[in-house]
């Protein structure tokens, strides 16, 4: 490939193609091998992160990849850069790098022996990497936590707006439904407490049964978007936004006033359950099940219904049952990530599922890109990085964000990675390993 | 009976703001086919322009460089003030068109919607970083009096900012039927691919539309400055959204159908106060839009179009 480019514009010697050659050892290394890369990495974080970062003049390791800090004190950036290269970059290269032949081997092995247990091992490798870097500080667990919530959203938003191609502004609604039936469910159970009483249960059994208090959440959210997908049969385009914008003050209003759940003062006292493990498994899960959803039948009648109604009709696709399918499914993750949410920040009130956050739902949705799984992963953490990048900024955060995304729209109208198709399979698959000279392979 | 006529006469006057900013939604929607997610905040930014050319006006009144009585002078201020402010406010929304929605046409549209939220927060809180977040209260440009009617008070105020709205609408609603802006706003809105084909500049027609919307969001923001005299950064907000719906609902496109949906949407808002308790008003008037929206999906006086018919 590499030598194909060079013979045809052989004018372009540049800095691109000494990257181009600079990267091709490491366009060969598995998703495996980087994984290995990244907990070395974090495993030598977790040992000398903090004495190299006050070698280095900071007070301890950087929170988020020395990314606060480029806002906060300039004057630390090039400590902050040569920490990202010592303890981050170095080792996951020279790892991955290394380990090459080896981890492909072993990709390959996990491949053929069992996809399944190849795709779990994988899961794994990246959970103990999440759980090892945000060990070293409450606030990254944070973040890492929220980011995986903005994730589980910005998908659900993305099957309506960026597979059935309407623009939905009732994604907040669906949130809270979810939070607050999520909350009210472990409150009343497992929760001592003035407003609910006594806890039902022992709470104990709370962490298993947490689960069904977040399914709960999503059946409500799915029941509440009947109010959106019902009128989505006669009316399309702006005059459904304005249905879905009615619903979400709808909803605000009514826990507004709400005296049981604490109308505006909100509520609080969610029990801990939120925890890694947790959020980083029903982000999987969703992740996995929207993949699976798009890519199916009913993903591709989606598609149809978007592109023209009329003609998916005549080619023997519900359109009914297919955009009631979408609202509910959509509706259903927003339930289940409010409920993460709640149980996270661990108070909520009306005002937390406004207005403010239908810009950053639709944000991070449109900053990744419309119709594509993996354009949604990447808005969502972009977005969310982006946002703790600026925190420093205070006030002007929110004006350098909106900019940024502005020019976005201006120079890619439709989102950074918009209409790909994710195959999971594909990230498992070993790189195919060329001949070690590597350079007369035909493509 | 008192009690509702005095309603009545406050929906007039709530309703008034919402009808000037819902035509400056609706003629966008109409032209453009989009959503100017800014107007709300192009509403709060007319009234901060208002403040200051009204502050600015009083400070010169008070040199003493013209003598006049002081009612003549303060009406004059006023008169003023409401022109001044609709021009400095047509050259804020030309610039969020230039900026926001020039570089997007042939984007989705859904892009553009986007960049009219993001400019809107950009006004937000570039109004914050700049005036921080004491509020600004509008000088008194009226002397309040209150007439008794049939046991029901009205305050010159209300009389004035009636008026004003319903005198500016009609004009608007002349100035589109009359005059050949107008008719290539119409053209425009008909059909904007063949329509530039005869020579009529899209940009320039979008610059002007989103010019009068802008404009008449001023002259709503100075008459809530003073009707309500309290400014914050935030106070286009719920307006913005809340005339964004009637604008929808009146209609794609139509003047006199924005205006009456803005006055409808006072009307349910200040009845709805006036039988439930206060709480539950957005409540009541987002469920009584879902319903109608429900039933007549293209609002009171908007034609169905096609959904192929995007720019």
């Amino acid at each position: 490939m590499g030598i194909q480019t060079e013979t045809v514009t052989p004018t372009k010697t540049g800095l691109r193609e000494a990257l181009k050659r600079f990267w091709k050892p490491y366009s060969r290394i598995p998703l495996l091998g980087w994984l290995v890369g990244a907990l070395a990495a974090v495993l030598l974080e977790l040992i000398v992160g903090n004495q190299f970062g006050r070698l280095l003049g900071m007070s301890k390791a950087p929170a988020l990849l020395g990314l606060v800090i480029i806002m906060k004190s300039p004057l630390l950036i090039p400590s902050a850069l040569a920490y990202v290269l010592v303890i981050y970059l170095l080792p996951v290269g020279i790892i991955a790098r290394v380990g090459t032949s080896l981890a492909n081997r072993a990709a390959a092995f996990l491949y053929q022996a069992n996809t399944g247990l190849s795709a779990i091992i994988h899961l794994a490798l990246f959970y103990a990497v999440l759980h090892l870097w945000s060990n070293l500080s409450d606030y990254r667990l944070l973040v890492v936590k929220l980011t995986l919530i903005a994730i589980i959203i910005t998908l659900s938003l993305n099957v309506v707006n960026g597979y059935m191609g309407e623009f939905s502004c009732s994604h907040p609604g669906f949130l809270a439904l979810g939070a607050y039936t999520a909350s009210i469910f472990t409150i009343v159970l497992f929760v001592n407490e003035n407003r609910f009483g006594d806890a039902l249960l022992p709470p104990a059994l709370g962490p298993f049964l947490f689960p069904i208090g977040l399914i709960l959440g999503g059946i409500f959210a799915a029941v509440g978007a009947l109010l959106v997908a019902i009128p989505s049969f006669r009316t399309r385009g702006d005059y459904l936004a304005i249905i879905s914008l009615a619903f979400m003050f709808i909803v605000l209003s009514l826990f507004n006033n709400l005296e049981f759940v604490g109308g505006p003062r909100g509520l609080s006292n969610q029990p801990d359950y939120a925890n890694l493990p947790t959020v980083f498994i029903w982000t999987v899960l969703a992740v996995w099940i929207i993949n699976n959803f798009v890519r199916s039948t009913i993903g591709k009648a989606l598609n149809a219904v978007r592109d023209g109604e009329l003609a998916a009709s005549t080619m023997t696709v519900d359109t009914r049952r297919t955009k009631m399918t979408a609202f509910l499914f959509s509706a259903f993750w927003a339930g289940i990530a409010g409920g993460l949410f709640a149980h996270i920040i661990r108070y909520i009130n009306p005002g937390t599922f406004g207005i403010r956050k239908l810009a950053e739902v639709l944000a991070m949705v449109y900053l990744g890109g419309l119709n594509s799984v993996a354009g949604s992963i990447v808005g969502a953490v972009g977005f969310n990085l982006m946002g703790e990048a600026l925190r420093p900024l205070e006030i002007l955060k929110w004006i350098i964000i909106p900019v940024i995304l502005i020019l976005l729209m201006i120079f890619r109208p439709t989102g950074l990675i918009a209409f790909t198709e994710l195959d999971p399979i594909a990230l498992l698959k070993p790189k195919a390993m060329t001949n070690e000279g590597g350079d007369h392979v035909a493509a | 009976m008192q009690s509702f006529l005095q309603n009545i006469v406050n929906a007039l006057q709530w309703g008034s703001f919402y009808a000037l900013i819902a035509i400056g939604y609706s003629m966008v929607y109409g032209v453009l086919m989009l959503f100017n997610f800014a107007h709300g905040d192009v509403f709060m930014v007319g009234a901060y322009i208002g403040f200051f050319v009204s502050s600015g006006l009083l400070a010169l009144a008070g040199t003493g460089a013209i003598a006049l009585p002081p009612g003549v002078m303060l009406g004059l201020v006023l008169v003023l003030t409401i022109i001044i402010s609709m021009f400095l406010n047509s050259l804020v929304g030309m610039l969020v068109e230039r900026i926001g929605y020039r570089p997007l046409r042939g984007a989705p549209r859904a892009s553009a919607a986007i960049t009219g939220l993001m400019i809107g927060i950009i006004l937000e809180t570039g109004n914050l970083a700049i005036f921080g977040a004491q509020r600004l209260s509008f000088p008194a440009l009226i002397e309040s009096t209150t007439f008794q009617f049939l046991g029901v008070s009205i305050t010159n105020k209300k009389i004035l900012i009636v008026f004003v709205s319903i005198l500016l609408t009609l004009a608007l609603h002349q100035f589109i039927r009359r005059t050949k802006w107008g008719m290539a706003m119409r053209a425009m809105a008909f059909d904007f691919v063949v329509v530039p084909l005869m020579g009529i500049s899209i940009n320039k027609i979008a610059l002007l539309t989103f010019a009068i919307g802008s404009a008449l969001a001023a002259a709503a923001g100075i008459l809530f400055g003073v009707a309500y005299p309290v400014l914050d950064p935030y106070m286009g907000i719920l307006f913005g959204w809340k005339a964004f719906v009637a604008a929808i609902l009146g209609g794609r496109g139509s003047i006199l159908g924005a205006m009456l949906a803005g006055f409808l949407m006072a009307f349910i808002e200040i009845f709805s106060v006036m039988i439930f308790p206060s709480t539950m008003r957005d409540l009541i008037v987002f469920s009584v839009i879902l319903i109608i929206l429900t039933f007549r999906p293209h609002g009171f006086f908007g034609e169905p179009y096609s959904a192929q018919m995007r720019l």
